[in-house]
């Protein structure tokens, strides 16, 4: 089941498996989230993303997927945000993927050494 | 961690990364002057201050705190990663304060500060949460607070031109802090001062209440008269719609308007017949006497002097001392005339009873444009309106007239055909 989550800042979307739990009692979890940065990386608003991530992985998702595709520029407050999402996901085990991120963004993230955490895809 | 999916050209990304941070830090340098400059909510700036310091070198967590000398503790404002363990106040030594201020806003790498005390006790929490710097904010001598940094996320040590950049923007959140002490230590010197002022306006109404009381105490059969006067005053102050400073000044006015009696003989001002020329002229110099009294004392209010002297003006000018027209009459003298002259009228004198409220009211009325200013008298009319029909809860005339005297019959209609009659009345402007 996949469905979209309206909620300010971001749009997640996310889907479900169903797994199993040693007492027997079917628990579902959403095991892929999808969070749009949108444009509100750049101002202390953007903190909102950061708060959607740590849902998303507090529910259990394992692959958390940011989505930049209507993200212009990240400045040092968004990178900080990122950092937040990165360090969440990492004492969780999940696995973060940044998708959609423009050249000059993604050469930002190289270089501030954002890429050694997360995939660019 | 697996390789990145997404590569850049090599030869275009090597070339540009010096540089590019470089500009990349210096952006969030200037975002941080102008967040520091934003004279907004003091937690916004310091978190904002937080995410432009770790954003612009990639740093994974931190903290900004600031220092209390008044209690030596570090109050964490903001920190990022450092996890629910991480103690949001820290305790300084003198010992802690002093190096720090010898060391200024430096960069001081946890592994190399082992003689800081500070981190005797909590360098454990330090190590376990990766802090790697700490950089005391230090503005004008003073100790204001301190940055603690994690590890970059490139995995990279600290270069010399990085602990440059964070010792530059700790030097810019050390400014927000100041400020905000600064703003602080206003506030309370502020908060002080308005205490003082409000104890010596207590003081001072406290003063002139007493005076009154020493003014009525001459006069055994108007007791009370000075005090009702300054509470008909500020009933009409209220109605005319003046701001509460003005309507204190002219109830002070109010209270104050006889003061000249306290050099007038008592036996003339107690007399229980109607008093000879000779008295009557030692009486009538109180207004000036009441001017001269309370000229030299510096009120609050500047017409309080005023009000004394031409408390006995008629716009007709067959008032004294100085017989007066309409606008030579400075304004509160017209109220306290009023109120004065009311209050004459509704209590008993040695040697007359008070007159019937409805007598009183066609008086007001039928002198409205010649004794007394009609806005003024409808002024004094709407207030006893206010309180005969209902509209106000408050029993200000009640208590100073008597019940009874308020309840009587049809008084409502009479104030307000009064009103109707004085509202229709031109002001007439009598001049010499």
């Amino acid at each position: 089941m996949i469905h979209d989550l309206e909620f300010g800042a971001a749009v997640a979307v996310a889907s479900e498996a169903t797994i199993f739990s040693p007492t027997s009692t079917p628990v579902r979890v959403r095991t892929v989230a999808v969070v749009h940065a949108g444009d509100y990386l750049n101002k202390l608003s953007g903190e909102s993303v950061e708060r959607e991530c740590r849902e998303r992985i507090a529910e259990g998702a394992r692959e958390l997927i940011l989505n930049f595709s209507r993200t212009e520029i990240v400045n040092s407050i968004g990178v900080s945000i990122l950092l937040g999402v990165i360090d969440a996901a990492r004492s969780s085990g999940a696995h973060v993927v940044f998708t959609g991120v423009n050249e000059g963004t993604a050469e930002l993230f190289e270089m501030l050494g954002l890429t050694n955490h997360v995939e660019l895809v | 961690m697996s390789k990145p999916l997404y590569t850049l050209a090599e030869p275009m990304r090597k070339p540009a990364e010096r540089g590019s941070k470089i500009v990349h830090a210096f952006g969030a340098l200037a975002d941080l002057g102008a967040e520091v400059a934003n004279r907004g909510n003091f937690q916004d700036t310091i978190r904002t201050s937080l995410h432009l310091l770790l954003g612009s070198l990639g740093i994974m967590r931190g903290g900004v705190g600031r220092y209390s000398l008044y209690d030596g503790e570090v109050v964490f404002a903001a920190v990022r990663g450092l996890g629910d363990e991480f103690p949001l106040s820290i305790s300084l030594t003198r010992d802690d304060e002093r190096l720090m201020l010898e060391c200024g806003t430096a960069a001081l790498e946890v592994l190399d500060a082992r003689d800081l005390p500070v981190l005797s006790r909590f360098g454990w929490i330090f190590e376990a949460k990766g802090i790697e710097i700490i950089v005391p904010l230090v503005v004008r001598d003073e100790l204001l607070g301190m940055l603690v940094v994690g590890e970059k996320a490139t995995g990279e040590v600290y270069a010399n031109h990085d602990k440059d950049i964070i010792c530059a923007m700790g030097r810019h959140i050390g400014v927000a802090i100041s400020q905000r002490n600064l703003l602080t230590e206003l506030e309370r010197k502020a908060d002080e001062t308005r205490k003082l002022y409000e104890d010596m306006r207590a003081t001072y109404n406290d003063t002139v209440r007493a005076f009154a009381a020493a003014i009525d105490s001459k006069d055994k059969y108007t007791e009370g008269h000075s005090t009702r006067v300054g509470k008909y005053t500020e009933i009409i102050a209220r109605e005319l719609g003046w701001p509460d400073d003005e309507i204190e000044g002219a109830s002070v006015a109010g209270y104050l308007h006889d003061v000249g009696k306290l050099t007038v003989e008592r036996k003339i001002i107690n007399a229980p017949y109607k008093i000879d020329a000779k008295e009557s002229k030692e009486l009538n110099r109180h207004p000036a006497v009441g001017y001269e009294i309370l000229l030299p004392i510096h009120h609050p209010y500047a017409d309080v002097p005023l009000a004394a002297k031409y408390h006995h003006e008629r716009l007709d000018g067959r008032g004294y001392p100085d017989g007066l027209y309409d606008r030579e009459i400075p304004y509160i003298a017209k109220i306290v005339n009023l109120a004065d002259s009311f209050d004459a009228m509704t209590t008993d004198r040695p040697y007359k009873r008070r007159r019937p409220v409805n007598e009183v009211i066609e008086d007001l009325q039928h002198n409205s444009g010649s004794q007394f200013a009609p806005e003024i008298t409808s002024a004094l009319l709407r207030g006893i309106l206010r309180e005969t029909t209902g509209e106000t809860k408050d029993k200000r005339f009640r208590r100073l007239l008597g019940r009874e005297y308020m309840e009587t019959e049809n008084l409502s209609p009479l104030i307000a055909h009064a009103l109707d009659n004085i509202g229709a009345t031109q002001s007439i402007v009598l001049t010499a």
